[in-house]
């Protein structure tokens, strides 16, 4: 059948800076594909009538729809498709685990490799950025109504697309000196480049969002005082309390949490010290304690700074990590060691009161436990020390508690979460909502954004229709 | 971009410093902090706040690094990049008790809205400031108004008690009942301040100073051991019990970047000085 000979069994590769190179600068690693390579990736898509691809994706964007379009050369159409589902294209083409969403259920993936999505959302926008700034979506004449949204990072952007282009004045209220949230103080310059942020921000901010730097809710003003001047409330404060593991030694200076390592680097620039002021421990020998995107993240930015040997150093195994494979991918071609098996137990330091070892024991797979996922237990004397002069602990992170106790009838999860319907978003508290990782502790970026689209529609109904 | 409306040195090194804002003073209360960040390359400090009104907040800070030398070079008129505040926990309130309040260095000027609002509160008020010589002590009459009584000690002699605080603490506590102990100032002072009054058993509270980034409880680096239990400074203090701190800890995560910030600093004024 012709249908047959048109398929392309494997993803168009893209092009990205050779591992030995970039491990030497912060620069992004993958390029970008070009136009050729686009159109050629866009014609594997079969166009599937179903497209369970819209259904895998978090914010619901007409896949097949824009894809088609990039497939026929016009990039202005693919662009304007993306942008009705996603105010953040640029992010979420690079940050998405699109493997466990939108491609793993492409039906190109039955057989070969899927559609390569992520890449094509990304080019499409990248393709945008560089014809200058992108036109402003016309929007509905104004309501009136005023809603507030409490941090400018994915879900809280995603919140203020969907309300500003339905009329609404809208305003973000961010603690930090930048917008972006997560995608700004957490993840590296050599994933997502801040000025991709910026310029989505940016794109908000011309549509007529309003964008409150330096505001810390809860101690600036009360959610209670917001009130007094908002008709709806957003909350999208993410997941900024970073846990310890409790054990001796994390005091010491030299072991940072990964929240402060990767604050430092990405969003006060550490890694250009002394041109930017703030500073950064160089390790030598740096050790990351956990397993997902985050400790991958810090993994690979010791690398960045100087390290001659970076380990992580993970309790399970490599199937049980809960980073992207991509991202374990990227670190291992980068030449980080894998310690699988591996928990630290004391950091030693020395007369100064800085980290001089590491002492860790090795563990085993037992029976599964509540997470399906067999459960490591520690072999007997096994103990064994290391020498690092870095360590950083990236084992997670629960909800910021600064609203929550500053607003008293907003309802907390067990987690020191703020509870929120899973469906509308709606709190405890009337005319408040709530998504992403301060609902559900440590997410995922999409996540958050599929909270944050869901919240927005509730917040529409009740806008137009004051019932709560 | 905040407005600088006034940068005063008041005495060697210690400067005051107002900016514009009318965002800060409406939840701002006693013991609170703010953040400054003076421009694109700087780093995020805390600051004491020590006044606040409708249009503006005003903090002092002593000059020892790069940040703190470029807030030291601001005028008026000039615009910081970031001011973001109150932050913390505001000074726990007690009434109708006797308390000495200790300041010492940019302590001074962070005492004042607290004995302010311990003076609100009918409580007695026994001001100490201490420096190493009369020329590096401030804000008498400004404290005097919120005070019942005022005491001078300088390491030289020069002014009031000779000595360190001890020498004023031993004595008057003598023939003095009091229920409490503030103290703001450097590391070494709260430190020495909490050894004291620790073997004389009162009730003692200090203004704690780690180094903080965000300071809204997101990185953990003001992270400081009280009663062996790890907290952050920025949103469970940054005042705590001076007897229940690990002050070996505190003292030697003040010292983390010690040698970058020597390397900032020289890169800061050949830059601006060539």
């Amino acid at each position: 059948m012709a249908e047959k000979l048109k398929i392309v069994p494997k993803k168009t590769p893209m092009p990205e800076q050779p591992a030995k190179e970039r491990v030497k600068n912060f620069e992004e690693v993958p390029f970008g594909y070009s136009e050729a390579d686009a159109i050629v990736e866009a014609q594997r898509c079969l166009q599937c009538k179903k497209a369970p691809c819209i259904a895998g994706c978090p914010v619901e964007i007409d896949i097949p729809g824009f894809i088609k379009y990039i497939a026929e050369g016009d990039f202005v159409a693919s662009i304007k498709k993306l942008k009705e589902k996603n105010v953040l294209p640029a992010v979420c083409g690079r940050v998405c685990p699109q493997e466990t969403q939108c491609e793993i259920v492409c039906t190109l993936a039955k057989k070969w490799e899927p559609v390569a999505i992520g890449r094509l959302e990304r080019f499409a926008a990248d393709w945008e950025a560089k014809q200058g700034e992108s036109p402003i979506p016309g929007s509905l004449p104004s309501t009136g109504k005023k809603v507030a949204i409490i941090g400018a990072g994915p879900g809280g952007l995603t919140v203020a697309g969907d309300l500003i282009k339905l009329g609404h004045g809208v305003t973000i209220y961010e603690a930090l000196h930048k917008p972006g949230g997560v995608l700004v103080y957490g993840i590296p310059e050599f994933r997502l480049p801040k000025e991709i942020v910026y310029r989505e921000v940016d794109y908000l901010v011309r549509s007529g969002v309003n964008l409150v730097l330096d505001f810390v809710v809860g101690k600036t003003a009360t959610i209670e005082q917001l009130f007094e001047e908002y008709d709806a409330i957003y909350i999208g404060t993410g997941a900024g309390l970073p846990w310890f593991m409790n054990i001796p030694g994390e005091n010491l200076n030299g072991v940072y949490s990964a929240n402060e390592y990767l604050t430092r680097s990405n969003l006060m620039k550490a890694y250009l010290f002394p041109q930017y002021d703030t500073p950064i421990v160089r390790g030598k020998y740096v050790a990351v304690v956990g397993g997902g995107n985050v400790a991958m993240d810090c993994a690979r930015t010791a690398l960045r700074l100087g390290a001659a040997e970076v380990h992580i150093v993970y309790r399970r195994t490599k199937a049980e990590m809960p980073a992207r494979m991509e991202e374990i991918h990227h670190a291992e071609e980068e030449g980080i060691i894998f310690d699988w098996l591996t928990l630290p137990i004391k950091y030693t330091g020395d007369e100064r009161g800085w980290i001089k070892e590491m002492e860790c024991i090795r563990m085993e797979l037992g029976e599964p436990d509540a997470s399906g996922r067999r459960k490591p237990v520690p072999i007997k004397d096994s103990n064994f020390i290391s020498q690092v002069d870095v360590a950083v602990c990236a084992i997670g992170q629960s909800p910021n508690p600064l609203i929550l106790q500053t607003t008293p009838d907003l309802k907390a999860g067990k987690w020191g979460n703020v509870e929120a319907d899973s469906k509308t978003g709606k709190t405890s508290k009337k005319g408040c909502w709530a998504g992403g990782d301060v609902v559900r502790g440590g997410a995922t970026v999409i996540l958050a954004m599929g909270d944050a689209r869901f919240a927005a529609r509730s917040m529409q109904e009740y806008l137009e229709t004051g019932v709560w | 971009m905040y407005r600088v409306l006034k940068r005063e040195q008041i005495v060697p090194n210690i400067h005051l410093l107002v900016i514009e804002t009318n965002n800060i003073h409406k939840n701002a209360k006693a013991g609170e902090f703010v953040v400054v960040r003076v421009d694109e390359e700087g780093e995020r400090i805390p600051l004491n706040l020590v006044d606040w009104d409708e249009k503006s907040v005003s903090v002092i800070f002593m000059e020892v690094g790069t940040s703190t030398r470029k807030l030291g070079a601001l005028k008026e008129g000039d615009v910081i990049e970031t001011l973001a505040g109150p932050l913390g926990r505001p000074t726990e309130m007690i009434e109708d008790k006797s308390i000495i309040c200790i300041g010492g260095c940019y302590g001074i000027g962070a005492l004042y809205p607290v004995i302010r609002a311990f003076k609100q509160n009918r409580n007695r008020v026994i001001t100490a400031v201490e420096g190493r010589s009369s020329f590096l002590l401030y804000w008498q009459k400004k404290l005097q108004e919120y005070s019942d009584e005022l005491y001078e000690i300088t390491r030289d002699g020069t002014k009031g008690y000779e000595g360190h605080i001890n020498v004023f603490l031993e004595e008057y506590m003598k023939d003095h009942k009091v229920d409490l102990i503030y103290c703001q100032g450097c590391t070494y002072l709260t430190f020495f301040v909490s050894q004291i009054t620790k073997s004389m058993g009162v009730k003692t509270i200090v203004g704690l100073n780690p180094i903080m980034i965000d300071a809204t409880g997101m990185c953990g680096v003001c992270r400081v051991i009280i009663n062996g239990e790890t907290k952050f400074a920025c949103v469970d203090g940054p005042e705590f019990d001076g007897h229940a701190v690990d002050w070996p800890n505190l003292l030697a995560r003040r010292h983390t970047y010690h040698s970058q910030e020597q390397k900032s600093l020289s890169f800061y004024e050949c830059e601006r000085y060539g």
